[in-house]
């Protein structure tokens, strides 16, 4: 007999779940902690695929199918180089996103980008 | 650097055959784990008593007029301070963390930890469950160490998984101190029983709270031919320790669900009674109930001994509150009452003849599978635990 398990059982969403208990909250504002926990398991997660790219490295090396002195002499052509730097500069905007768009709207002749659904509301209202 | 600063890998911790199955990936969240808490207590934790010593305190004495007075006021004065905020917050999300990466490998596998716990469990004459014991307050107040679900909690009929991810998160918590089966206290235990009792042999021992088994599973080795008693409130703990006890060879364990306050045995039944870090997750309440079974229960000549985190008696008031951030902040409820506790008095109260009681360090068994650069004598690079044991003879 296999076990049984609850209907809706869903491993991910129990994984996750409170403990019993009201959790402290240290800093004065509990976004910032709340942010820092999710950077912190994004850090987590980070550390995990670094850890999983040194561990194939290895195995390829063992196998002999590549060396990692190889891999860090590795300079890509002119062609390469542009895709990656594409990437690098496309990865860095991304992670950046709330920053350049906060920057966007605090510029004087973009003020059109930070009204605000009230106003536009009113204006749309009588016109 | 030090060794210290680098906990081994998780990759060494010790499987037994009901261990979870694990991943690369796992292994990689929890050696995260294990390097941040090496992080936040070899750099940041310098920096908190820093931050004590050089703002907090002044300020404290420059408006009360002399020094605090005990851990709560420290506790109170360094709580708005910004070194402490971080490493508080990060220790905390930390410990919230191991708990999710604990529970995502279990809960995984779930359907097939069940069946290694059934087939080692079904019939066993070793494993006595009571479904008529409830869990006590003290232990379903809060979920200790922020363990969701606690001890008692189960998804389902046969749970295993609270246990499991016990099991497997003690050896990244600890950085590898307890050893591969996360049983140093059991050993330490073991070591200290054929050292200063070398004639000692105990016919019956009993384990209260042993939840999966990891202490008692070394004295049980120990004593191959004593007929062991491990006790425990909850069913989970008790179902994956006694697979998990199979799974290393101690097959003289008999796992009862039974409460410490009231246990069913005639007196003076056991030679040999221990504990390994319980008292502080009972209660005020509860605490003299149990020592008093103890005395009941224990034989002429013979031996209680109890594991316990250190007492804080001769403590600066500083050094008492780090070591009662757990108490308010991973969980431990009663953690901070009875490290202030006189035990001496308690075990007089509970019968004892003070005359016999005893309070000695007792150092954990470095594990050489997992820190052999440790070397020989006494000598343990830091690698090693250092509790409080007490106890008394009857």
């Amino acid at each position: 007999m296999s076990a049984t398990l609850p209907p809706g059982f869903d491993p991910i969403l129990l994984a996750n779940a409170k403990a019993k208990g009201k959790r402290p909250w240290f800093f004065a504002d509990p976004d910032v902690e709340r942010v820092m926990a999710i950077a912190m398991a994004i850090a987590m997660e980070h550390a995990v695929t670094r850890q999983r790219l040194d561990a194939l490295e290895r195995v390829l090396e063992r196998k002999g199918l590549m060396s990692r002195e190889e891999l860090d002499a590795f300079a890509p052509g002119p062609e390469a180089e542009a895709e990656r730097t594409r990437w690098m500069k496309g990865y860095i905007a991304r992670v950046l996103r709330i920053i350049q768009q906060e920057a966007e709207a605090a510029r004087p002749e973009r003020r059109d980008l930070d009204r605000s659904m009230p106003e536009i509301m009113e204006e749309l209202r009588h016109s | 650097m030090t060794a210290r600063e680098h906990p081994p890998s998780w990759s060494h911790v010790g499987r037994h055959a009901m261990f979870p199955e694990a991943t690369h990936d796992d292994v990689a969240r929890f050696d995260f784990l294990a390097n941040l808490n090496g992080y936040l207590s070899a750099a940041m934790l310098p920096r908190v008593r820093e931050a004590w010593e050089s703002r907090v305190k002044p300020r404290f004495e420059r408006e009360h007029g002399r020094p605090p007075a005990d851990r709560h006021e420290v506790r109170k004065a360094i709580a708005g301070d910004p070194v402490y905020q971080t490493w508080s917050a990060l220790r905390r999300t930390s410990m919230e963390m191991r708990q999710q990466v604990g529970r995502a490998l279990v809960l995984h596998q779930l359907p097939e930890l069940i069946e290694k716990a059934r087939a080692a469990n079904d019939g066993a004459s070793t494993l006595r469950l009571d479904p008529s014991i409830t869990p006590p307050r003290y232990a379903d107040a809060v979920d200790i160490h922020c363990m969701p679900g606690g001890y008692h909690g189960a998804i389902c009929d046969d749970d295993v998984s609270n246990g499991a991810n016990y099991d497997a998160g003690i050896f990244a918590t600890t950085g590898g101190m307890l050893g591969r089966y996360n049983d140093g206290g059991g050993r330490a235990l073991a070591q200290w029983l054929r050292e200063t009792r070398p004639d000692f042999r105990p016919r019956r021992i009993l384990d209260i709270g042993c939840t999966v088994g990891h202490n008692i599973v070394p004295v049980a080795l120990a004593y191959p031919d004593a007929e062991v008693i491990a006790v425990d409130t909850a069913a989970p703990m008790l179902r994956y320790g006694h697979a998990r006890a199979r799974a290393l060879g101690a097959t003289n364990i008999t796992f009862v669900q039974a409460n410490g306050e009231s246990l069913p045995w005639p007196d003076g039944h056991f030679d040999l009674i221990t504990t390994a870090m319980f008292w502080h997750e009972t209660s005020n309440r509860a605490m003299p109930r149990i020592l008093a079974e103890i005395h009941r229960l224990l034989a002429p000549g013979g031996l209680t001994v109890h594991l316990e985190q250190p007492q804080y008696h001769g403590m600066d008031p500083y050094e008492q509150f780090i070591r009662d951030w757990d108490a308010y902040n991973n969980n431990e409820p009663f953690w901070s009452e009875m490290h202030d506790y006189d035990l001496k008095a308690k075990m007089t109260e509970a019968g004892f003849d003070p005359a016999t009681y005893f309070e000695t360090k007792m150092r954990g068994v470095v594990d050489r599978a997992i820190f052999p650069e440790a070397g020989g004598g006494s000598e343990d690079y830091g690698r090693a635990p250092m509790w409080t044991a007490f106890g008394a003879s009857k």
